[in-house]
């Protein structure tokens, strides 16, 4: 089933990544290839196969609840864009 | 020096033939003079490359050296490096310099190896040429029309042009060994979970592993030495004891059970690479090892599995490039959604785009269990069939790309003919296995052709005997590209 124009849109913006009109439409044309690659999957019965999310299982390890960070605030955030007192600077979002 | 083995350098270094300074400079020149040509390396600092080299050199003169000391090594730019610039091949990250080393970073300077550059790659490691990074395409050196393979494709023109003797690579779906192959190199994509991922830059978490790249089966040996090892900070990361990899290399092969599977040897093979590789497998057969027949038969379906379960991944991990923390922030914005939609689009690079709304979608509301799910129960089939496979065998070997290095651009255009090169690769990925490619002879245009062998869960050291024995036999991993002056 191929995707339409709005649902391009529509994961583009779930995505959070802009797109103009005319790369809508090319990378419709693209996304519709790629699906058609992966609907060959649809042909195989996997009925009752337990899916596999990972090589090694999937236990986590636990560890001694002791604090193993230091502070590194400044260091971290001396990559950051826009920054404040220690505080990461973004567009105001409430009025 | 520039054709030395690792182990000629250690000797070379340890007997005082030369210091690491010496050694680190000649390939700082070496790149000077033709890194403009290959664009292998997005950044270069010789002051601190020599700088560690001065160290290595206290470090040998004290006595204390280990086999990698003064060696140096040039680093793929998804491994964070303190102090360095990490771009990822990427836009989004042109400004991002490394504020601490990534685990395989640590263990090589531990060893007291020099860092020589970060290499190109395609950006977030997405692409099977190096023609998607922000920094420009990266050529191969064996004929500069053509892509060197990707995505560690930077390490890979490096090597091959003598610009380092060996380098690190990631590889999710094959982006170590098909670059090797392309390149004529030897590289290794180990067991999942024995190189810790921490400070490595994530692009398909379930999938990504570090791995060496070099001219021969013994020096992957010696950097895996290295970079294998348990780490906390990786909730991945396997807790075993360390091990020896160059220990069985001079072991003899009689008796070794290599399949082949059929399914590597369909239509999409070029009959230039299935030439070579018949006869690798015919040589591994004088070396003493028995060839079985196997099948591997949900194989054609680890493409499309894995362009859902990579792209899904990513989607989730890129996330976290939004402009706030870190990375590129767009200029001008009207708010803090639109700032996010505007960074996001003008950060990443076109595949980087298409494969974040894969991702996006088949994790969507609707559609998880049609695509995430479906692809996961397609993975655990593959599993199986290696699982079974290795009863009947001890290595799989094959072709480890469909042909040999392609021209530039020709491929850049269509994203599902580009993801085909990986056919062969992907399903070590998506089992988690440990897979290599080592140089086998030369195909249409006198390009590199490689050989995959795949091994089980932990068999590196036996695969790396196989790879070593066959170079022993063999003098395809020493041939160097023509117009190279060495």
């Amino acid at each position: 089933m191929p995707l339409s124009l709005e649902e391009v849109r529509r994961i583009a913006e779930l995505a959070r990544i802009g797109i103009s009109e005319a790369e809508a439409a090319a990378v419709q044309a693209q996304l519709n290839d790629i699906f058609e690659l992966i609907g060959r999957m649809q042909k195989v019965d996997t009925e009752g196969v337990e899916p596999m999310s990972h090589a090694q299982g999937s236990t986590l390890r636990l560890r001694d609840d002791e604090v193993t960070e230091t502070d590194r605030r400044e260091l971290y955030q001396s990559v950051a864009p826009q920054k404040d007192a220690g505080l990461y600077l973004v567009p105001k979002v409430i009025e | 020096m520039l054709n030395a083995s690792l182990k000629e350098l250690s000797a070379a270094l340890g007997q005082k033939q030369i210091s690491s300074f010496e050694l680190t400079r000649l390939f700082l020149e070496r790149i000077r003079k033709l890194n403009g040509a290959l664009n292998a390396f997005i950044t270069v600092d010789e002051e601190r490359s020599l700088v560690q080299a001065r160290a290595a050199d206290e470090r040998i003169a004290k006595g204390a050296a280990q086999p990698l000391t003064g060696i140096p090594v040039a680093h793929k730019d998804i491994f964070l490096a303190k102090d360095w610039l990490t771009t990822c091949g990427s836009k989004m990250l042109s400004n991002f310099v490394g504020p601490y080393d990534a685990h395989v970073i640590e263990r090589f300077n531990g060893a007291g190896a020099v860092i020589l550059g970060k290499t190109n790659m395609d950006e977030f490691a997405m692409g099977s040429s190096s023609e998607t990074s922000y920094y420009g395409p990266v050529k191969n050196p064996w004929d500069r029309n053509c892509v060197p393979g990707g995505s560690s494709g930077g390490s890979a023109a490096a090597i091959a042009a003598r610009m380092a003797p060996a380098a690190t690579g990631t590889d999710t779906g094959g982006s170590t060994r098909q670059p090797a192959a392309l390149s004529g190199l030897s590289g290794l994509k180990p067991t999942y979970g024995l190189v810790s991922r921490y400070g490595m830059i994530a692009f398909a978490s379930s999938l990504d592993q570090g791995g060496p790249m070099a001219k021969s089966a013994e020096d992957l040996a010696l950097l895996l030495n290295v970079m294998a090892g348990f780490d906390p900070r990786d909730s991945t990361s396997v807790d075993r004891a360390a091990e020896d990899y160059a220990r069985d290399l001079d072991k003899p092969l009689s008796g070794l059970r290599i399949g082949v599977p059929k399914e590597h040897f369909g239509d999409g093979l070029a009959a230039d690479v299935r030439t070579a590789v018949e006869a690798a497998l015919a040589q591994l057969e004088k070396l003493g090892a028995k060839r079985t027949a196997i099948d591997l038969p949900n194989s054609g379906l680890s493409v499309p599995a894995y362009y859902v379960i990579a792209p899904a991944e990513a989607s989730s991990n890129l996330s976290r490039f939004d402009g706030v923390r870190y990375g590129h922030r767009a200029k001008e914005y009207r708010d803090l959604a639109d700032m996010y939609r505007r960074t996001r689009a003008e950060g990443f690079g076109a595949e980087v785009r298409r494969r974040i709304l894969i991702g996006t979608y088949v994790l969507s509301h609707g559609y998880y269990d049609a695509y995430y799910l479906k692809a996961q129960k397609i993975r655990r089939l593959i599993a199986r069939d290696f699982a079974e496979a290795f009863g009947q065998c001890d290595l799989v070997v094959g072709p480890t790309a469909p042909t040999v290095a392609f021209k530039l651009g020709t491929k850049a255009a269509d994203p599902v003919q580009m993801y085909l090169n990986d056919i062969y690769t992907i399903p070590a990925n998506l089992a988690g296995l440990p897979a290599m490619s080592v140089p086998c002879g030369f195909g249409a245009g006198n390009l590199p052709v490689g050989l995959h062998i795949v091994g089980n869960y932990f068999a590196e050291a036996k695969m790396l005997n196989a790879a070593h024995q066959y170079q022993r036999a063999t003098d395809w991993h020493r041939r160097e590209p023509a117009g190279i002056q060495i």
